[in-house]
């Protein structure tokens, strides 16, 4: 039992320096995206991108030189994944029609110093298309904290759902900060990943809150930032170990998974570090600051969903 | 007594998971390479055909390891994908034309497994490679064309009726028609309302003695919807001309076609032939016209200037269309008794009709044949998408050498392959309104393996380490966590493969590696459960108790929410997004499942209502 503690440890003592350490980051996320904005993929900005496998090591320049030749002097030519791999992308153009695009890109490319080139993925988003999936993965984005929100506040109180949509929003918006901060790329999996998140973070949260309610109804003690403390105490080693498992699989992820589900990746571990801190910082502080009480939880009449039948385990 | 099962709770958890893993067992059995045969336009494939494709095999020294008709399909697996390229083309020049081959793969699970019902899942583009485009239907030009429809149609009955219009323009959804005085204005109004109903006729406040006639919005819609649906129609054809063994063309939304190729080999040429917005148009060609001086700008009343495509030489065409190339049937490339190439085509009875109608008087006459592309023209229009410009050019003019009906030739052609393409694009039909790709995501063969072994590997290492992560941690209930976690995946992938529209893709796989992670959770609230009743001072078989139940509404909570991000994703994704959100909300259903009543199962069996001492957790 390596998370174990014995005596309760006073987390909302910390609430001052949390406060101060969320607002640190969640402000320069906010000033980062304000300035730098997104790195916006493909999907995002329209475009095309075209993906080639040679036999070994592919020259470059030399490639960039072919290109320019061929009258795309806009292509950005980079290593994907290992260096036989180049990726190819092209700002989106109007006066040549997409499919014909890829293909005459293809032949300018497809022999270089370093062997034929095979066509390995192509991916072209119109523009309008790329306006269209922004807005649909921000509306997307509203609608799960939303939701969230609404079955929080139905299943626990108003000031729980507050406290739990509060650090979702600092979930995301410092994951989104610090994509804006070290320039990577966010694309269609990001959004994915976000999504997947907000569901994760949650999960934490929740956990916490079930126990701080319990604790209401069990322990007669007024103090509500000592019910919080002995609740997160109680979680922690739960909390920590699904931390640990789930970062696991997602280090797998990170390592095996291939370039193309790396930035996936990325989001997952920085979001489940953050969900990981809020779900014991963010969430049960404003939580504890909006004035939740005993009160409040006492009124529920019926304990438990169900309690009355037998139970099904 | 605590913690015992009932035996029939056993048997139902054991036939549950005894239902996963047989559903998810097709996956071992990997595919076999195939050929598949369909008749073209709906037709059927019979014995005959059967033998055909057999005894050409056997003289070519092909083996193939099964030979039927299935759905009426002949389908033939094949050892390795040699043999099944081979196949392929042997097949193509034994059937000709009218038959459709093509490449697939196909379960290799034995009879049994298929008898019940079992398949495995369903790969998504990016592991099967393959192509995605999503085409936008440009209904501007729909609507123009009905505009001119509705022209054309004024123009004739006006006339015959004596009434002499001013000038007669588009307007809005419709075309507006002015005249001399307001007598005739009224004549024209009452007549235009009592002959075209589906047109409101009012006259306009703007502008005296003129005539508007709208169509209403359902008719709009109408026009919309029929040109989206004919061109679904016709990119349905062209995909069967690509023969790609299950092609997804599919509608989305008001003006989109998602078109799904998995396994195409030459997406070059799929791109070429789905793209192609051409039609034909059949004019007369002005004999009374200079073409020199016509070039120059001199082109009298009622006739057009056009390029030929092979000389680049001026031709004046009359601008009545004699016919259009909606009407065309069929057309295929053959040989005249020159050896020179040739298109032959079909028409509707309405086309032949007015063929007949037409070439009847003019024997002798020249016709041309204009070959119409819709290209972008770089200019954008004021909602952002890209204007298109029709291009128009005379492909071939031909002395009319008699009377023509529903079926005849196009001669003059430069080659075999210009007939070949012609042809194709003829017989595919012609669009009402151009189409443009708006969206492609193309996956190479090479790629799509790769994927697949990248998503497998990840899988691996993330079940592993999560494996023994708990077996460190949690000792004795560790492995029955663990348990309950091959469990899982195994219902992961039983449930992926019944349910038919649930498709595997790489961010699905990533989806699994996350529900392997989040799954234990549920594991990890109970044991801690559990732990904190024996700190509490509870014996062993209470705590069990207590832990599994005071956990139970926690678990629910926490999976909920997940739940419910999970279907937001589905709903709001597209194609590769959707697979992930398919995987974590199965992911979330099943170790629910597992790691509640299968663990709990374990539990009962191994320490349920006996004594015991201490817990090994």
């Amino acid at each position: 039992m390596w998370f174990r503690f014995k005596n309760t440890v006073n987390f909302m003592s910390q609430a001052k320096l949390a406060i101060a350490f969320s607002a640190f980051l969640f402000l320069g996320s906010i000033g980062s995206l304000a300035i730098n904005g997104l790195q916006f993929g493909l999907d995002f900005t329209g475009g095309t991108l075209i993906e080639v496998g040679y036999d070994s090591a592919a020259d470059l320049p030399d490639i960039r030189k072919q290109l320019e030749e061929g009258g795309f002097e806009d292509a950005v030519v980079q290593h994907f994944g290992t260096s036989s791999d180049v990726l190819i992308r092209l700002a989106p153009r109007d006066t040549v029609k997409a499919e014909t695009l890829s293909n005459q890109v293809l032949s300018v490319v497809s022999t270089t110093s370093a062997g034929e080139a095979t066509m390995r993925r192509i991916e072209f988003v119109g523009p309008s298309v790329g306006e269209e999936l922004k807005e649909q993965g921000g509306l997307a984005m509203l609608i799960t904290l939303i939701c969230i929100l609404i079955y929080v506040a139905f299943r626990f109180e108003w000031r729980f759902a507050v406290g739990s949509v509060l650090a979702l929003t600092h979930d995301v918006v410092i994951t989104l900060g610090l994509f804006s901060i070290l320039g990577l790329e966010f694309d269609l999996t990001v959004l994915a990943a976000i999504l997947a998140v907000i569901g994760y973070s949650l999960n934490d949260t929740i956990v916490v809150f079930d126990r701080i309610r319990e604790n209401f109804r069990k322990l007669r003690i007024d103090d509500v930032a000592e019910i919080i403390n002995i609740s997160l105490t109680q979680t922690l080693s739960r909390t920590t170990i699904t931390s640990v498992t789930t970062i696991l699989v997602l280090l797998a992820l990170f390592f095996k998974g291939g370039a193309l589900i790396h930035a996936f990746a990325t989001a997952l571990l920085m979001g489940v570090v953050i969900g990981t801190y809020s779900s014991i910082f963010v969430a049960s502080v404003a939580a504890l600051k909006l004035g939740v009480s005993r009160e409040d939880m006492i009124p529920t009449v019926v304990e438990k969903e169900g309690a009355d039948q037998d139970p099904l385990l | 007594m605590l913690n015992k099962y009932p035996v029939w709770k056993y048997l139902l958890l054991l036939f549950i998971v005894a239902a996963g893993f047989l559903y998810a067992l097709p996956n071992l059995y990997g595919e076999d390479p195939a050929v598949q045969i369909s008749a073209t336009r709906g037709g059927d494939v019979d014995v005959a055909q059967l033998e055909q494709v057999k005894q050409a095999l056997q003289q070519n020294g092909i083996e193939y390891q099964s030979l039927a008709i299935e759905n009426n399909q002949i389908q033939a697996r094949f050892k390795d994908t040699e043999s099944q390229l081979e196949a392929r083309d042997i097949a193509m020049q034994a059937l000709g034309s009218d038959f459709i081959v093509a490449l697939n793969l196909m379960p290799a699970q034995p009879q049994w497994l298929e008898d019940l019902g079992g398949s495995p899942m369903k790969l998504g583009l990016d592991l099967r490679g393959g192509v995605h485009f999503l085409m936008e239907v440009d209904m501007s030009v729909a609507m123009q064309k009905k505009q001119e429809e509705i022209q054309a149609d004024f123009k004739t009955s006006l006339r015959e009726e004596g009434l002499r219009y001013r000038n007669l323009l588009p307007f809005g959804n419709g075309v507006k028609v002015s005249f001399r005085n307001a007598e005739e204005t009224q004549k024209a109004e009452d007549y235009l309302s009592k002959n075209f109903r589906e047109l409101t006729i009012a006259q306009s406040n703007e502008d005296s003695n003129t005539i508007t006639a709208t169509l209403s919005d359902a008719r709009v819609q109408e026009v919309k919807e029929y040109a989206l649906q004919q061109n679904i129609t016709i990119i349905r054809n062209r995909v069967n001309q690509l023969g790609v063994a299950e092609p997804l063309v599919m509608r989305q939304g008001a003006e989109r076609i998602v078109v799904e190729l998995p396994g195409i080999q030459d997406t070059a040429r799929a791109k070429e032939i789905l793209g192609a917005t051409a039609t034909l148009e059949f004019r007369r060609v002005d004999q009374d016209a200079d073409p020199a001086s016509a070039a120059n700008g001199r082109v009298p009343y009622g006739s057009e200037v056009y390029y030929n495509r092979n000389n680049n030489q001026p031709v004046v065409l009359k601008k009545d269309v004699i016919l259009t190339g909606n009407h065309i049937t069929g057309a295929n490339a053959s040989f005249d008794e020159y050896q020179r190439p040739q298109v032959n085509i079909d028409l509707d009875a309405q086309g032949g009709t007015k063929m007949s109608h037409f070439t009847k008087d003019n024997i002798g006459k020249p016709m041309a044949t204009l070959f119409v592309e819709y290209k972008p023209t770089g200019r954008k229009k004021p909602d952002g998408s890209i204007e298109f410009e029709a291009i128009k050019e005379v492909i071939n003019v031909a002395t009319i050498q008699a009377r023509l009906a529903r079926s005849f030739r196009i001669t003059g052609i430069d080659s075999a392959a210009e007939a070949q393409n012609l042809a194709l694009l003829l017989r595919a039909g012609a669009l009402i309104a151009p189409i443009q790709i708006v969206e492609e995501r193309t996956v190479g063969p090479s790629l799509g393996q790769e994927n697949i072994d990248l998503g497998m590997t990840a899988i691996l290492w993330g079940f592993c380490l999560v494996l023994a992560f708990m077996i460190l941690y949690y000792r004795g209930f560790g492995i029955v966590a663990n348990v309950a976690l091959a469990v899982n995946l195994v219902l992961i992938v039983g449930v992926m493969s019944m349910i038919p529209g649930a498709t595997l893709t790489l961010p699905g796989m990533a989806g699994i590696v996350l529900t392997v992670g989040m799954a234990v959770d549920a594991n990890v609230l109970i044991f801690e459960r559990i732990r904190e009743e024996i700190l509490d001072g509870r014996g062993p078989q209470q705590a069990i108790h207590k832990g599994y139940e005071s956990a139970f509404s926690t678990i629910a909570d926490a999976n909920i929410t997940t739940f419910i991000a999970a279907v937001i994703l589905f709903a709001a994704g597209t194609g590769p997004i959707k697979g992930f959100a398919v995987t974590l909300a199965i992911g979330i259903l099943t170790s629910m499942f597992t790691a509640i009543l299968v663990t709990r199962a374990i539990v009962n069996a191994a320490v349920g209502g006996r004594k015991v001492s201490k817990l090994s957790i």
